[in-house]
């Protein structure tokens, strides 16, 4: 991923990702699932985008393509320039070791280490990382480096895959219903984290929620429905995540 | 990559109990491997040692009586090295307080001391003084079995002659390694011994003075044997030579050779089994850690690691499982070599013991299994690699169960729904639960194999001493007698029953092959001894023609029907044409067998005997002794009660070893497949148990459903155990079989029942560590877990 060009919209904002016609169809044996049926997207640098939809509409697939976790069926994306959907797996793999960061629904912490280390286990691959004690302080767990995530509470182990995501100093935060898992209250620190992230270090996150009150914290909300983008809502007045309710 | 290997270690502690299985079979075949290999290597040093250091000779023959100027002549032979002749003669012991018949060879030692070739190893006191012939040194074998120092006294018959000698030495030497009478079945120090004795001495006493009736020699390493072998025997035929042989068919370096061959078997047999079993295990431990870490290893993707480093984490996983393993193996192995080799010392009559573990054999060892074990593992790890990230982290697709053809059936209506989840879940992935029968088979397997031996034993002995030969007491004599020498031993208290044999040493030629062995005379109609065929039925002897042992015939490419060469190696050495007649079974020696009269008449040597079998009241035992001791034409008498028991006894130790061994091995394998078998099973149903807990089954009832599952595949490993099993059995016993012996493959029920006992014992002891830990199933926790 050598060639990072900054490209112009015709808006004047610096695109990240251009998705054009993307599908995704899985092949379960008997049945074939078309997950997404041709999504045309454009996601800007330093914007905090809310992807909503029901469970189903193709959400968290389009994450995993824009992440490079999964391929897609056909159409194309493009990050700064480059096309993941003709990447090689080893390009894949560069581009998610440098270039983004993911926070998972159920934190995807091993298990085996503590706070610290498994931040560490990304900071050690990146290029430019922050230290992992500086990254947890972040999200408020500066005093919690030494604990393994099962002596930690759910909103506690979702922070430390916070950590984890910016650690490296990504390009884009890419978040799977990173509250599906905590309460209310939780849920809303663990928000605040990310969006002190985007705001801080103007890392271009997006966030994937069934939850509709989340998407007052977004500069865009894009709705999703059966694997086509059905509505696109800029937000004139961005809410702070202690105003959210749910 | 310092944070992925604090992971592997955490890992690695955290299922320490699974590590643990798997490292000690690693062990297992490890300590095996190492104990064989390094036992054979250090008794070929030592053996290689002691021959170079005391001059082993290469060839040797033995004759009537030759003068000693032919030594002269002998020296000439072109790649002749060194000489020696010497008298050597058997003889009969007196020993006090030991009423039983021990016979003894006594050899000379040069009147300059120390022997050229064949030197001996004094052990305690002195070299005998060569012009006192009361003194001798005697083999140490013998003097510890019956606690003797230099100093004691005992008897001998010397050229019929009671005489008193004195102990002044006790000695080991390179030519009685293996201390054993000519055609007994193992080396026997209480009933057999070697004498050494001034030539001066012995000389006069068989009226050999300037004379020599054996000589050793050795050879120039580029000259042919053969051609040594051919002009030796040529130079000796007419002072009563009886063939010359090489090392290859000296008596204590055949029996060791073939010793080491079995050893040499043995550690290519067993360690291959473990070590096979093991990499399994660890495939199968592997796949399963790889497949609970799914969503790590996503993460671990998602966040830029490659699929190598991925592959490589869990490749150093398995590396440092067989690392743990093999250094374990290495250091029990060379603890049991050790053991092992001390064994074998009390068997084989070494000076010392050179322990020698090779730094190739660790390479080896440590190569093999690190191949086996990451091949093993590799395909799991590119499964888990090749998986895109996305869709790692989606849980796995539930599985899919059909009905199967016993579903339909009324029975399946009778059996519970514990036991119908039992049922499905075995046959669900029967490639998996086929490789869990077949390890813990192959546990049982290993039990069979190790044990079977004792078996063959029993059926060897009982073969040969019960329906084959039937005397109680064998005499020899000096020399061929005639048959009224069988009517004086008649005449003595308490023997009943007495037939006369005659036995011609011989070399058997057909075609290109031959071999060395004795044609035994015997008459058709005797009644202790009994030929017998492949269904151990009695065959009669034909009045023509010779019978040979199933073996010899195969060794000698040979069909009754065809014309063997029979070369007599005794009296006036014809070379005669006999028909094969038929084949015997026979498991213990190789020899030829002809009815008495047609031999005698071939031979054209009348109506002679080399000795006689008879059967004794077992009340006159001692008496009878005493007389053979004293009747001077008989040279020596063996008492069968005593051979078999003496036979038992020295292998007692070795099979009680191996038995011990192998059952921990065969044990900790059971074990090892048994417990991973567990362990994984609860990690996969670990959510599925706790459910129907916490829909009200007792922890009873769930424990049956996981460890009925481990219990059917322990019961129909079993079966398939017992097969395998006989299969290496069968395997085993072709491959140590020889000449000397060859082994039945005859599995008692005691020997099966035994290896399914420790089977099952295995099976059970990892049932109850599952159990204990089914109890104490966190039912929240494991329900927060999601799908």
């Amino acid at each position: 991923m050598a060639e990072e060009k900054s490209v112009q919209s015709e808006n004047g904002k610096n695109t990240v990702f251009k998705v054009k016609s993307l599908t995704k169809v899985y092949d379960m044996g008997e049945v074939k699932v078309h997950a997404l049926r041709g999504v045309d997207l454009e996601l800007y640098s330093g914007e905090l985008v809310v992807l909503l939809g029901p469970s189903g509409s193709g959400k968290s697939t389009l994450l995993n393509i824009l992440g490079g976790l999964d391929t897609a069926t056909d159409g194309q994306v493009i990050y700064r320039g480059k096309d993941l959907t003709r990447a090689t797996e080893q390009e894949l793999t560069e581009y998610r070791r440098f270039h983004v960061g993911f926070v998972f629904q159920f934190y995807n912490l091993i298990p085996s280490l503590t706070a610290r280390e498994n931040v560490g286990v990304v900071t050690e691959i990146a290029k430019r990382p922050m230290k992992p004690e500086d990254a947890l302080s972040i999200v408020g767990l500066g005093d919690r480096l030494d604990h393994f995530p099962a002596q930690l509470s759910g909103g506690e182990q979702q922070r430390i895959a916070i950590a984890r995501a910016i650690a490296k100093n990504p390009e884009v935060l890419l978040c799977d219903e990173p509250t599906g898992a905590l309460d209310s209250a939780t849920g809303i620190v663990v928000l605040e984290a990310l969006e002190q992230v985007n705001r801080k270090l103007g890392t271009t996150t997006v966030i994937i929620t069934h939850n509709a009150d989340i998407a007052g914290m977004a500069d865009r909300v894009v709705h999703l429905s059966s694997g086509l983008i059905s509505e696109i809502i800029s937000n004139t007045v961005k809410k702070s995540p202690w105003e959210l309710h749910w | 990559m310092k944070e992925l290997d604090r992971k592997l270690f955490r890992d690695l502690w955290k299922m320490k109990g699974q590590v643990l299985a798997i490292a000690l079979v690693i062990v297992s075949g490890v300590s095996a491997f190492v104990m064989l290999i390094s036992t054979m290597n250090s008794l070929n040093l030592t053996r290689d040692r002691f021959y170079k250091d005391y001059r082993f000779a290469e060839v040797f023959a033995s004759l009537k009586r030759a003068p000693e100027n032919i030594k002269d002549r002998i020296s000439d032979i072109p790649g002749v090295d060194q000489v020696e002749t010497r008298v050597v003669a058997d003889v009969k012991l007196d020993i006090e307080d030991f009423p039983e018949p021990v016979t003894a060879r006594i050899v000379s030692v040069p009147d300059t001391g120390n022997p050229l070739l064949n030197r001996l190893y004094i052990r305690k006191g002195r070299i005998v003084d060569p012009f006192k012939d009361n003194e001798v040194v005697v083999s140490e074998g013998f003097a510890e079995a019956h606690g003797f120092s230099p100093g004691d006294t005992f008897a001998a018959v010397i050229n019929g002659k009671w005489k008193k000698l004195t102990i002044v030495g006790i000695a080991l030497s390179p030519e009685f390694i293996i201390q054993s009478r000519p055609g007994a079945l193992s080396p026997d120090y209480k009933r057999y011994a070697i004498l050494w004795m001034g030539r001066d001495a012995l000389g006069t006493a068989y009226d050999m003075k300037g004379a020599f009736n054996d000589i050793s020699l050795t050879i120039s390493p580029d000259v042919n044997a053969n051609d040594v072998l051919a002009q030796l025997d040529n130079l000796l035929e007419r002072y009563g030579g009886l063939g010359s042989y090489t090392r290859e068919n000296q008596i204590s370096h055949r029996f060791l050779t073939e010793e080491f061959r079995q050893l040499q078997r043995s550690s290519e047999i067993f360690p291959a089994i473990f070590i096979a079993v093991a990499a399994f295990l660890l495939n199968v431990v592997v796949s399963r850690t790889i497949s609970t870490q799914r969503e790590q290893i996503a993460a671990l993707k998602a966040f830029g690691y490659s699929n190598l480093d991925v592959g490589i984490h869990y490749i150093k996983m398995v590396i440092a499982v067989v690392l743990i393993g093999v250094a374990g193996g290495i250091a029990l192995g060379v603890w049991l070599g050790k053991g092992l080799g001390m064994i074998y010392m009390e068997f084989y009559r070494f000076p010392y013991f050179i322990y020698e573990l090779r730094p190739s054999v660790v390479i080896i060892v440590m190569f093999i299994t690190i191949a086996s074990a990451v091949a093993g593992t590799l395909y799991s790890v590119r499964k888990a690699v090749k998986l895109s990230p996305a869709e790692a982290m989606r849980p796995e697709p539930p599985a899919l169960y059909r009905k199967m053809f016993i579903e339909r059936t009324v029975l399946w209506r009778l059996l519970s729904h514990p036991t119908h989840i039992i049922i499905r879940n075995i046959t669900r992935r029967p490639a998996k639960s086929f490789l869990s029968v077949t390890g813990i088979a192959l546990a049982c397997a290993i039990m069979l194999a190790a044990t079977f031996s004792s078996d063959a034993v029993d059926i060897m002995v009982n073969v040969q001493f019960k329906l084959s030969q039937k005397e109680d007491m064998t005499a020899t004599f000096v020399e061929p007698t005639s048959r009224r020498a069988a009517n004086e031993l008649k005449g003595i208290r308490g023997i009943e029953h007495v037939e006369g044999f005659r036995s011609v040493p011989v070399r058997l030629s057909f075609m290109n092959r031959s071999y060395r062995t004795s044609i035994d005379g015997v008459n058709p109609d005797n009644k202790l001894r009994f030929l017998l065929d492949t269904n151990l039925e009695t065959v009669h002897l034909p009045p023509e023609g010779l019978v040979l042992t199933d073996y010899l015939g195969d060794i000698l490419g040979i069909r009754p029907g065809d014309i063997l060469t029979v070369e007599v190696l005794e009296g006036s050495r014809p070379v005669l044409h006999v028909p094969v007649v038929g084949l015997v079974k026979q498991y213990i020696g190789l020899s030829g067998y002809m009815d008495i009269a047609a031999l005698n008449r071939i031979m054209r040597e009348g109506d002679a005997i080399s000795g006689t079998y008879f059967t004794v009241d077992s009340l006159y035992q001692t008496e009878i002794y005493r007389k053979l001791v004293d009747m001077p034409g008989v040279s020596g008498a063996i008492v069968r009660k005593d051979e078999i028991k003496n036979f038992y006894e020295t292998q007692a130790e070795f099979f009680l070893f191996f038995t011990f061994v192998a059952s921990i091995l065969a044990g900790t394998i059971a074990f090892g497949v048994v417990y991973n078998t567990a362990r994984i099973a609860l990690a996969e149903r670990g959510h599925e148990l706790a459910s129907l807990r916490v829909l009200g089954y007792t922890r009873a009832e769930i424990s049956y459903i996981l460890l009925g599952e481990l219990g059917m595949l322990t019961i129909s490993a079993i079966p398939l155990g017992f097969l395998i099993g006989r299969g290496i059995c069968a395997y085993i016993a072709r491959a140590l079989g020889s000449d000397l012996f060859r082994i039945p493959v005859v599995l008692e029920p005691a020997t099966y029942s035994l290896a399914a006992a420790v089977v099952v014992a295995s099976a059970c002891l990892s049932g109850l560590i599952v159990r204990h830990r089914l109890d104490r199933l966190d039912l929240v926790a494991v329900l927060k877990i999601k799908e």
